[in-house]
């Protein structure tokens, strides 16, 4: 499992070929429709959402989508959302809640966009809306972090029951090459970054983070998408089934309790002299 | 019981005690914003608002509670909590220890029980002098628990941010705080109760984009910088200069993100009306 170094494991999990949200919706759902706008103002690509079966079942899906050729990439933002973006993935889980649709979302993204618009209409406060509304959701929320999980921006799509893991995906507070310019000054250091950071899924799941890290084929998602697929399917299929037999305010508690622990029960920090 | 909790409102007195000796007037300090230099004690009596240019500058949480609670009312809460360091980072417990030396703090949160003009509330506020009012697991904790605390007593919450945003140094563990104290929030305010959130300069990244952006109420004051992303890291990205003005409290008003802007000298005022506005049946 541990073949590779963090250093290599961001740079597949950032692979121009591994698949992503749009990918993962076509092989895996039936039917899809998608839902466009937040109803306020505008319609952000960089989130992919809508209606549409699950063996059989409907179910809300929602993902950050990166686009796969520049000029998608670009329409896209790389994967950056805006707050539309955050307010269209909002309005999409309330709509699934309303209708009891279990939520499946789809975390793959660098960071929420900083950029002008997006500190204009408010950012943080779509992220934070975000937060709030998934930990209340009375109905099942699995969350697949398959690339990059980026921040606040990832994290506004992955408040869930279950938060599973590609292999070689990451998860981390800031991009390493944020995180070394915020400690350090010094971007270039990111590499050193990756080792410390602990962003792997091993790790992640070791520290109680990820509830499970899915296995991909040899090299990497981006060699074999349809052995990947039948990964995430199987797992999807495995946890929804155990989610479902629980109540809404059940779901809602496990949720909340399982986030209130994050952090909770570790050992203080060594106090030795440098 | 009775005990702890006047040992605990003593803090408050001695640490008042404790800072009006140390103010001299011999002593001087320059405004970081306009590069006045005024008397340690001029900006006293001014609540180290710059008496020349009115920049906000950051106070530390004891020192804004001593000036927004009625004398004698505060009780700290949840004192205990201590920092973790789960990606034994290093250098950080060193730097832990070094700033609780200097600041008394365990880390950068203060949690409290306090009236203002004898209405009841909990407040919980972040100190930029413990790693720029950073949250780690500690801080998180605090604000968590600072929630739980005011939906069991069904008080109001208050909460003073003043923050770069997620620790970096906890890594992961941070980023989940964000999650953690909006889902509080959430539940505290779906039980009915009173959040007013109040920004100071500086405010950014996970605490804008979680518990401090959720307030039933959003003030700030004057000129704080209020944002997700740095400016900074703004300007790198879009390859352009920021306009004048750009992620301040007059800004955030202007985009409808903010209910007001409170002057330092105000706060005990306003918060004294909102939380008479919301006191059980209305009563004035």
């Amino acid at each position: 499992m541990s073949r590779y170094t963090p250093e290599e494991k961001v740079k597949i999990a950032r692979h121009p070929d591994r698949p992503g949200t749009a990918d993962f919706i076509n092989a895996l759902f039936t039917g899809f429709f998608e839902q466009r706008g937040d109803r306020f103002c505008g319609e952000d690509p960089s989130i992919l959402g809508g209606i549409a079966r699950f063996h059989g079942r409907p179910v809300t899906v929602i993902g950050h989508r990166k686009g796969k050729n520049l000029e998608e990439n670009l329409r896209c933002n790389f994967g950056m959302p805006s707050p539309e973006g955050y307010r269209k993935a909002q309005r999409l889980m309330r709509q699934a809640e309303k209708f009891g649709r279990p939520i499946i979302t789809f975390v793959d993204t660098p960071g929420a966009y900083p950029g002008r618009e997006a500190e204009e209409r408010g950012q943080g406060e779509a992220i934070a809306q975000c937060l709030a509304l998934m930990s209340a959701l009375e109905v099942p929320v699995i969350s697949v972090i398959t690339g990059e999980g980026g921040s606040g921006g990832a994290l506004a799509l992955a408040v869930a029951n279950r938060v599973l893991m590609l292999e070689h995906a990451v998860y981390s507070v800031l991009s390493p090459e944020g995180f070394a310019s915020i400690l350090w000054k010094d971007s270039s250091r990111a590499e050193e970054a990756c080792g410390v950071m602990k962003l792997t899924a091993q790790d992640l799941r070791r520290g109680g983070i990820v509830q499970g890290v899915l296995r991909e084929p040899e090299g990497g998602a981006h060699t074999d998408w349809q052995a990947t697929f039948r990964t995430v399917d199987a797992a999807l299929t495995r946890e929804l089934a155990g989610l479902e037999k629980l109540r809404g305010p059940a779901l809602a508690r496990q949720r909340y309790e399982m986030f209130r622990a994050m952090g909770q029960g570790l050992p203080p920090a060594g106090r030795e002299e440098p | 019981m009775n005990r702890t909790f006047s040992r605990r409102r003593d803090r408050l007195l001695v640490y008042q005690t404790m800072r009006e000796g140390k103010i001299t007037s011999a002593r001087r300090t320059t405004c970081s914003a306009c590069g006045a230099e005024c008397a340690n004690l001029e900006w006293e009596r001014n609540l180290w608002v710059c008496p020349r240019c009115g920049f906000h500058s950051p106070v530390d949480a004891y020192y804004r509670l001593s000036n927004i609670l009625d004398p004698g009312s505060f009780q700290e809460l949840e004192e205990r909590i201590s920092p973790a360091d789960p990606l034994s980072f290093p250098g950080y417990p060193a730097k832990l220890s070094a700033l609780e030396e200097e600041t008394g703090l365990k880390d950068g949160a203060v949690a409290a029980l306090g009236r203002v003009d004898g209405c009841r509330a909990v407040f919980a506020l972040l100190d930029s002098r413990f790693l720029m009012g950073s949250m780690g697991t500690a801080v998180g904790e605090k604000i968590t628990r600072a929630a739980e605390y005011a939906a069991r007593k069904k008080l109001p919450l208050v909460t003073f941010s003043a923050s770069g945003g997620a620790r970096m140094q906890e890594g992961i563990f941070s980023l989940m705080q964000m999650a953690k104290t909006a889902a509080a929030i959430q539940r505290f305010q779906s039980g009915g109760g009173l959040y007013i959130s109040c920004f100071t300069h500086p405010t950014t990244g996970g605490v804008t984009a979680s518990f401090a952006s959720l307030g039933d109420i959003m003030l700030a004051e004057p000129g704080a910088l209020i944002g997700f992303a740095g400016p900074r890291v703004i300007e790198q990205t879009i390859k352009e200069q920021l306009p004048e003005g750009f992620q301040r409290s007059e800004y955030l008003l202007d985009h409808g993100f903010l209910d007001r802007i409170v002057p330092r000298s105000e706060w005990r005022a306003v918060l004294g009306q909102l939380l008479a506005l919301h006191e059980k049946g209305g009563r004035s």
